[in-house]
């Protein structure tokens, strides 16, 4: 059993959650811009790619989405809304998602859980609002930097 | 898996807090308490304050040599994913204005007044560590569910409740909430599921040599009032090998269930159809959901514990006693309806009734405020206590911004604190103790033997 902790130990220190997301688009086609609304009316544009998780993606922009589980599918932190326009092109939420989902304060049909939201070309113009309930605050205002 | 590594990987060595020097212009508060509730207050104070360029030393007092309260102790230890949460809250633990007082008991080693002579403002998150009773005869023969969490999960003051599962083949719990399940969970999973997580090591070899075969679940009310969700009922039916029996002895039309808000409406309809599913046909152990049963006394007869349940009736959300009664033998009995706030400090108001500090939106006098369940009671998931801390620190620092930094306050250095408290530092000594042997230490003495050795 020790040798199983160190073992993690060493896989853990060098993969990282949300490190992909930290890699400039390489070209244009490969750019996903999402609007990122908040519960006052403000709007963040965010320049994403195809691959990019949205709560990552969001994290690196300074976007609140808290993701308390790190997209494990454990909380409902990063609870947000997806524009009608843009939910049927999102693969449908496993059950897991959704009964997460049925934890989620201010649910409504177009409720989905941020960390599950890959990035794809099909997406640009992605639009998205945080719910009243779930804000993300930086530790001391700090620029957020790849861990 | 790797519980204790994923902690480790996001700790690193800072400065000793105790050499950092703050001018009289600093704001001194104090937040009692480092579970969730204190860690999210923590974080948005610092954000708030950091963001008006407003100094702030920020101490965060803690009982146990360790941080994290429920995080460590509460979650149970099949749900590792719920525990990454640590990691925003290390960060936390590393900003540097933020130092953590662990080994220290508020309203013991500290009183009120010298807390309210040295901060700007005190922020009382220490949670619900207390248990709902029953009020039954016998009641001391049944129990405590949040100790039975606390043992698995090694928390130092559980770490010795006589537990001994190996002649026990029935077990009752008393509850139909997420407890309730996390504990018929850890009974009925096959205990080669739980090694390598951090749960202690006693209890993972008291599960390995448990006779329980049957776990029974009674709850007082029906089944469109269960308290658990269905994540968590999910997983009951997922478990390998075993069966179940839902007793619901009531007719839900469709018209109620197609009625019912989303969540009520799909819990129902899993636990409903779940009455139906196909099982395995000779599964190795077994669980029963009971409803509609109020404990009204406990016995020990012979080897067996027997409970008597009064059977209700509902009408409309209430449930209604009949005449008639069901005792049910067991061998081992939980109570599991809720955890109760107790009051830390004699000099401030609280609630006995309720187990909660009064409080309104937060603030309880001037100077002293309250999140998460000490505030609110003890219900809700993390996101629900992450916006109240939330809340009640923007409540804070407004109060602040109506305060100079006052040279008066001096925060920790004039507590004159004499005895052995740990810092962030001695916590990292125990998580990387932890990560070395794959084993949660489960005594305040060996906790302190780590943070002295060299």
């Amino acid at each position: 059993m020790k040798n199983l902790f160190i073992l993690l130990l060493v896989c853990l220190s060098v993969t990282f959650h949300g490190e992909y997301e930290w890699q400039d688009p390489k070209s244009e086609e490969e750019v996903v811009n999402v609007v990122v609304g908040d519960k006052d009316g403000n709007k963040f544009n965010v320049r994403g790619k195809i691959g990019d998780n949205l709560l990552y993606l969001s994290k690196r922009f300074e976007v609140q989405m808290e993701g308390a589980c790190e997209a494990s599918l454990a909380c409902t932190t990063c609870h947000i809304y997806v524009d009608h326009e843009f939910l049927d092109l999102l693969p449908e939420a496993t059950e897991t998602e959704e009964d997460l989902l049925d934890q989620a304060p201010f649910l409504k049909e177009n409720s989905r859980l941020g960390c599950q939201i890959i990035l794809n070309k099909q997406l640009d113009g992605l639009k998205v609002t945080l719910p009243a309930a779930t804000k993300n605050f930086y530790v001391d205002g700090h620029k957020p930097t790849p861990h | 898996m790797g519980a204790f590594t994923r902690q480790l990987g996001c700790i690193k060595r800072v400065i000793h807090q105790s050499q950092v020097r703050y001018s009289s212009t600093h704001h001194h508060v104090c937040v009692i308490g480092s579970g969730p509730a204190g860690f999210y207050a923590a974080q948005h104070l610092l954000k708030l304050r950091a963001a008006a360029q407003k100094p702030l030393q920020l101490d965060m007092f803690e009982k146990l040599p360790v941080p994290f309260g429920l995080v460590r102790y509460g979650v149970a230890p099949d749900h590792p994913e719920v525990k990454n949460v640590i990691n925003t809250f290390t960060s936390v633990l590393k900003n540097k204005s933020v130092r953590f007082v662990g080994n220290i008991q508020a309203g013991q080693h500290v009183t009120l007044q010298q807390l309210v002579n040295a901060y700007h403002a005190i922020i009382l998150c220490y949670g619900a560590t207390s248990d709902r009773l029953l009020n039954i005869p016998n009641e001391n023969l049944i129990t405590s569910a949040r100790e039975f969490v606390g043992w698995y999960n090694g928390l130092p003051a559980n770490a010795n409740l006589p537990v001994s599962l190996k002649s026990c083949n029935t077990a009752l719990i008393i509850g139909h909430g997420n407890v309730a399940l996390d504990i018929a969970r850890i009974l009925l999973t096959n205990e080669s599921s739980l090694q390598g997580t951090d749960i202690a090591e006693y209890a993972l070899k008291e599960l390995k040599n448990s006779g329980v075969k049957q776990v029974l679940i009674v709850g007082r009310r029906g089944v469109l009032q269960v308290a658990f969700t269905i994540k968590e009922f999910r997983e009951m039916v997922k478990l390998p090998n075993v069966g179940w029996d839902i007793q619901t002895e009531e007719t839900v039309s469709d018209a109620t269930l197609e009625a019912l808000p989303r969540a009520r409406k799909r819990l129902t309809s899993l636990i409903l159809d779940s009455c139906k599913t196909n099982q395995a046909a000779s599964p190795e152990k077994s669980w029963t959901l009971k409803f509609l049963r109020s404990p009204e006394k406990v016995e020990r007869v012979g080897d067996k514990i027997h409970v008597t349940f009064r059977i209700n009736k509902m009408e409309g959300e209430k449930a209604v006693p009949t005449d008639k009664l069901e005792t049910i033998p067991c061998d081992i009995a939980f109570r599991s309806i809720g955890y109760k706030g107790t009051k830390l400090f004699h000099d401030l108001p609280f609630d006995e009734a309720t187990g909660v500090i009064p409080n309104n939106h937060g603030k309880v006098v001037d100077g002293i405020y309250t999140c998460g369940w000490a505030g609110q009671g003890p219900r809700g998931v993390i996101l629900s206590t992450m916006q109240n801390a939330f809340d009640v620190a923007k409540t804070v620092s407004h109060d602040l911004d109506g305060s100079e930094g006052s040279s008066v306050k001096q925060g920790f250095e004039s507590l004159n604190i004499s005895h052995r408290v740990t810092h962030y530092d001695d916590y990292v000594k125990i998580a990387e103790f932890e990560s070395k042997t794959g084993n949660k230490l489960t005594s305040i003495d060996e906790m302190m033997r780590v943070c002295n050795s060299v």
